[in-house]
C-alpha cells in the first residue's frame, strides 16, 4: 500500500501513506519555519541567561540582569512618590486658605481627587456627588455638617456614626418603634412635615405644630431649617436624603435614621484626605454652574 | 438503535444501568438535603430510563452479523445531536451573561441566575459540553475511518457518551444550585470529578483497542492529537481536582492545594485545558476533515511532526503566564513566558500546514461553506495562538491583564477556532453517516457560515477595543502625575463595546440555531448507513 505518487499541484511526492483517501506530501520543512523556530529558541536561551528562570532545588537561576517584580514595583512606587513629594507634603501640612490661594497646587489636587472620588465615594454619593436615596447630595451647596473644606475634612476623617472615637454623631430617633410618640401623633407630624415647604408659620398653635416644636425643633430648629453642625437637615427645602413623600417621611418617623459615613483616616493618606475635602468643597460651585 | 447491540452487550448494558440507578439511589438517600441528593435523583432517573430502554429489547434476536462489515456510527450521530443541543443552550446562556454586563439587573433577582452561577454554566457548556461531545463524536468517526476498522465494541462508546453527559448535567445543575470548587474550568465537585475519571479511562481504552484493530500500517496524525487530548486531559484533571470532601454524603470539598501553589496548579490545568481540550482535540478534527473536504493531501508530513511534538511539549510549561504580576515568583513567570514564545512556531506550523493544504483547492473554499468554516477556523487558530504568545510576554500582559482583551482572546479561540472547525466537521460527517450526499440544505449552511463569521468578528473586535481601552485608561496619568481615571470611568467607557458584544453573540447564536435545525433535518431524513466500509473484515466481538 506504500505507493509514492507525485502531487500535480505542488510537485511534491507523497509519503506513500494513505488513510481512507488522506495522503501526505513529503515536502521539506519551509525555510521560514526553521528560521522562526531558531529565533524563538535563541530568544528563550538569552532570556534564561539574563533573567531568573530555572528552578534549582531550593533556589533558582538568578540571571545576569536579575530582576524581581516585587522590587521593581516597590522602586516604581518610591519614584512616583518622590516625584509628587513636594506638592503632596504641602497638601498634607498647609492650611486650607493658603492651599486655595495656590492655583497650581489646586489644579493638581483637584485633578488627583476626582478619580479618588470615583474609586472611594462615588459608589454611595453618585458620579460628581449627585447623591442617592440615603446618601446626601454633595453638589448642591446644602450641607448637614458644613461645606467648608475644614468641616468636610473632619467629616471625611472621622466619619458620621462611624466606629471612630471622634466620629460625628447624629441620629434621627425611631419615634414609632421606640414608643416615643403614639401612632396618631406620628401621622399628624407626617402631614405637618409635608406642609413645611412653605416654612413654619410663626405663632402656629395647632396640635401638629406644637408636636413639632416639642419633639423636633431641638435638632431641626424652631424654623425647621435644620441646625448646621448637628447633622439635622433643613425640612423646608426640596432637598431630601431619604425622600420627601408621605410614606418615606412616616417611615423616617417610625423607624428613625442612622446613616453611616465611614471614617477615612487611615484608608486615605493625609494629603489625599485634604485634597478630597477641597474637591468636595468645589463640587457645590460646580453643581451650581451645571444648574445654570 | 439498542437492538443493534449484541445480547451480551445488552445484558452488560442492563447491569450497568441498574448499577447507575443504585448509585443514584444511594446518593439521593445519603445526600438528604444536600445538592448531592438532587444529583442522585438525576442519576437514578437516567439509570431507570436506561433499564427500561435496554430491558425492553433484551431478548430481541441477535443483530445481523453483517454489521461487523460496516462502521458503527450510531453513537456519532447521537453525540453530534447532543453537542448541538448543548451548544444552543450554552451559547444562549453566554448571550445572557453578556447582556448582564450591559443590564446587570436582568437576573430576576434569583440566586440561580446570578452572574457568578451563570458564567460557569456558559464556560462549561461551551467548552466541555458542546466541545467535548463534538470531540467524542468526531473521534469515534476519525478513529474508525483512519484505522479502516470498526469500533472495538458497541457498548463502551455508549458508556462514554452517556457517562460524559451525566457528568455535564451534574456540573451544570450543580452551578445553578451553587455547587462549585471555585476552580476556573474545573468547577464540578468531587463525585462528578471521580465519575469523569471512570468515563475517561473507558474512553482511552476504547480508543486504544480500536487503534489496535486498525487495518492501516500507520497511525494517522489526527489520532495522535485525539490521544494527546485524552491522555493529557486525564493527567490534568486528576492532579487539579485533587480534593478532600468535607463529608462523603455532601457536595462540598476542599482542594489539596492552597495559596500560590493552588494558583499555579489551577493555571497549569487551566492553560492546558485550552491546550489539550480546545487545541489538540480540535486539531485532530481539522487534520481529518480539512484534507477530506478539500480533497488535497496534507501539505507537509514533517510539519505535522514538528507541530504535534512542539505543541505537546511546550504547552505544558506555559500555564504560569496567566499569573504574571501576581504572588507567583518572578522566575516561574519568566520561564512560562519564554516557553510561550517558543510555542508560537509549532502552533503556527499547524495553522500553516492546514492553510497550505488548501493550495489547489481554493475554488472549493469559495464554493463550499463547510470547507470555508474550516478555513476560517485555521486562520483564527493562527491568530489566537499568536495573540496567546503575545499576551504571555510580561510587558504586554501588563496592559492586557484583567482587561476584556483576555475575554476577547479566549473567544477568538472558542468562536473562531473551536466552534468553526466543529461546524465544518459536523457538516462533513453528518451527511456521510446518514447515507446522504449532502446536508438537508446547503443554503442554511451558507446562512450559518455568514451569521457565525459576522458574530465572531463583531465580538472579537468589540472586546479587543474594550480591553485595550480599559488597559490604557487604567494606566493614564494626568498632568499632576496621578491616575487620571477611576475604575468606574473605565466601566462607563465599556458600555458601547459590551452592547456590540451582545449583538455579536446574538448573531453567533442565531447561526448555531440555524445549524441545529439543518442537522436535525438531515439526521431525520437519514437514508441508511454510511456507504464506506472498514478495510478488513473484523473478527467476531
Amino acid at each position: 500500500m506504500s505507493v509514492t505518487e507525485r502531487d500535480p499541484v505542488s510537485g511534491f511526492a507523497t509519503t506513500g501513506h494513505d488513510w481512507n483517501g488522506i495522503k501526505e506530501l513529503n515536502s521539506p520543512i519551509p525555510r521560514v519555519v526553521v528560521w522562526f523556530l531558531a529565533v524563538t529558541h535563541v530568544y528563550a536561551v538569552i532570556a534564561w541567561v539574563l533573567f531568573p528562570t530555572w528552578p534549582l532545588g531550593q533556589t533558582y537561576t538568578k540571571g545576569l540582569l536579575g530582576g524581581d517584580q516585587q522590587q521593581a514595583v516597590a522602586a516604581d512606587i518610591a519614584a512616583a512618590t518622590a516625584a509628587r513629594a513636594d506638592w503632596m507634603s504641602a497638601l498634607a501640612t498647609q492650611d486650607f486658605d493658603s492651599l486655595r490661594a495656590d492655583s497650581d497646587l489646586m489644579a493638581r489636587a483637584l485633578a488627583t481627587a476626582e478619580p479618588l472620588f470615583g474609586q472611594n465615594c462615588q459608589v454611595c454619593h453618585g458620579a460628581g456627588g449627585t447623591g442617592g436615596p440615603g446618601f446626601p447630595r454633595l453638589n448642591d451647596g446644602i450641607w448637614l455638617w458644613g461645606g467648608t473644606a475644614e468641616e468636610i475634612e473632619t467629616t471625611l476623617r472621622f466619619g458620621i456614626n462611624s466606629p471612630h472615637a471622634d466620629t460625628r454623631f447624629a441620629q434621627m430617633p425611631a419615634f414609632g418603634r421606640d414608643g416615643l410618640l403614639p401612632r396618631p401623633d406620628i401621622l399628624a407630624l407626617t402631614e405637618y412635615v409635608l406642609t413645611l415647604g412653605n416654612g413654619v408659620i410663626p405663632g402656629d398653635t395647632s396640635a401638629a405644630a406644637t408636636l413639632f416644636q416639642d419633639n423636633c425643633a431641638g435638632c431641626h430648629g424652631e424654623d425647621a431649617k435644620g441646625l448646621e453642625g448637628t447633622g439635622a437637615p433643613d425640612l423646608t427645602d426640596a432637598d431630601w436624603i431619604y425622600g420627601g413623600d408621605a410614606v418615606t417621611i412616616r417611615q423616617t418617623l417610625l423607624a428613625g435614621r442612622q446613616g453611616v459615613m465611614p471614617a477615612w483616616q487611615g484608608r486615605l493618606a493625609e494629603a489625599e484626605l485634604r485634597m478630597m475635602a477641597l474637591y468636595i468643597e468645589s463640587l457645590a460651585d460646580k453643581g451650581a454652574k451645571d444648574a445654570q | 438503535m439498542i437492538a443493534k447491540l449484541t445480547r451480551t452487550e445488552r445484558h452488560l448494558g442492563l447491569l450497568l444501568s441498574i448499577c447507575l440507578a443504585l448509585l443514584g439511589l444511594t446518593m439521593a438517600a445519603l445526600g438528604k438535603h444536600d445538592p448531592m441528593a438532587v444529583h442522585g435523583f438525576i442519576a437514578l432517573a437516567l439509570g431507570l430510563t436506561l433499564v427500561f430502554a435496554v430491558g425492553g429489547v433484551l431478548e430481541e434476536p441477535a443483530p445481523d452479523p453483517a454489521r461487523l462489515q460496516r462502521y458503527y456510527d450510531d453513537p456519532i450521530k447521537v453525540g453530534i445531536v447532543l453537542a448541538m443541543v448543548w451548544g444552543v443552550f450554552a451559547m444562549g446562556v453566554g448571550l445572557w451573561v453578556a447582556a448582564l454586563m450591559v443590564w446587570p439587573e436582568a437576573t430576576f433577582g434569583q440566586p440561580w441566575s446570578g452572574y457568578g452561577r451563570l458564567r460557569p454554566v456558559h464556560t462549561t457548556g461551551v467548552i466541555f459540553a458542546f466541545g467535548g461531545n463534538a470531540l467524542i463524536a468526531t473521534s469515534f468517526h476519525v478513529m474508525q475511518r483512519t484505522c479502516r476498522a470498526r469500533l472495538a465494541d458497541q457498548l463502551s462508546p455508549w458508556f462514554v457518551l452517556i457517562g460524559y453527559n451525566l457528568f455535564l448535567v451534574w456540573a451544570v445543575t450543580g452551578y445553578f444550585m451553587g455547587v462549585t470548587q471555585s476552580k476556573e474550568y474545573a468547577e464540578p465537585e468531587w463525585y462528578a470529578d471521580l465519575w469523569l475519571v471512570v468515563v475517561w479511562l473507558v474512553y482511552l481504552v476504547l480508543y486504544l483497542r480500536t487503534l489496535k484493530r486498525r487495518a492501516e500500517p500507520h497511525i494517522y496524525v489526527a489520532n495522535w492529537y485525539y490521544l494527546a487530548f485524552i491522555v493529557v486531559v486525564a493527567m490534568l484533571h486528576v492532579v487539579n481536582a485533587a480534593a478532600l470532601p468535607v463529608s462523603w454524603v455532601g457536595a462540598k470539598s476542599y482542594s489539596a492545594f492552597s495559596g500560590v501553589q493552588d494558583a499555579m496548579v489551577q493555571w497549569w490545568y487551566g492553560h492546558n485545558a485550552v491546550a489539550f481540550f480546545m487545541t489538540s482535540g480540535f486539531l485532530g478534527m481539522l487534520y481529518y476533515y480539512l484534507p477530506v473536504r478539500a480533497q488535497r493531501p496534507i501539505f507537509s508530513y514533517r510539519l505535522s511532526i514538528i507541530s504535534f511534538w512542539g505543541i505537546t511539549f511546550f504547552y505544558l510549561w506555559v500555564g504560569s503566564h496567566h499569573l504574571h504580576y501576581t504572588a507567583l515568583p518572578t522566575w516561574v513567570q519568566n520561564l512560562g513566558m519564554t516557553f510561550s514564545v517558543m510555542l508560537l512556531v509549532p502552533s503556527w506550523a499547524s495553522a500553516g500546514n492546514a492553510l497550505a493544504t488548501l493550495n489547489g483547492a481554493w475554488h472549493r473554499v469559495g464554493d463550499d461553506a463547510t470547507l470555508r468554516f474550516m478555513f476560517v477556523a485555521a486562520v483564527f487558530y493562527g491568530l489566537s495562538t499568536f495573540e496567546g504568545s503575545f499576551l504571555a510576554i510580561r510587558p504586554v500582559n501588563a496592559l492586557s491583564h484583567y482587561t476584556d482583551w483576555t475575554v476577547g482572546h479566549v473567544h477568538s479561540g472558542a468562536l473562531g477556532w473551536l466552534a468553526m472547525v466543529t461546524f465544518g466537521a459536523f457538516y462533513s460527517v453528518i451527511p456521510q453517516i446518514c447515507g446522504r450526499t449532502a446536508m438537508h440544505s446547503a443554503r442554511l449552511v451558507e446562512w450559518h457560515f455568514w451569521l457565525a463569521l459576522a458574530g465572531l468578528l463583531t465580538y472579537v473586535f468589540a472586546l479587543w477595543n474594550a480591553g485595550i481601552t480599559q488597559g490604557l485608561m487604567w494606566r493614564t496619568y494626568n498632568a499632576a502625575g496621578t491616575l487620571n481615571y477611576s475604575f468606574i470611568d473605565s466601566m462607563e467607557a465599556m458600555r458601547p463595546y459590551y452592547i456590540a458584544r451582545v449583538i455579536g453573540g446574538a448573531l453567533f447564536l442565531a447561526g448555531i440555531c440555524v445549524g441545529a435545525v439543518n442537522i436535525w433535518l438531515t439526521v431525520r431524513g437519514a437514508r441508511g448507513a454510511a456507504a464506506d466500509v472498514p478495510l478488513a473484515p473484523q473478527a467476531a466481538e
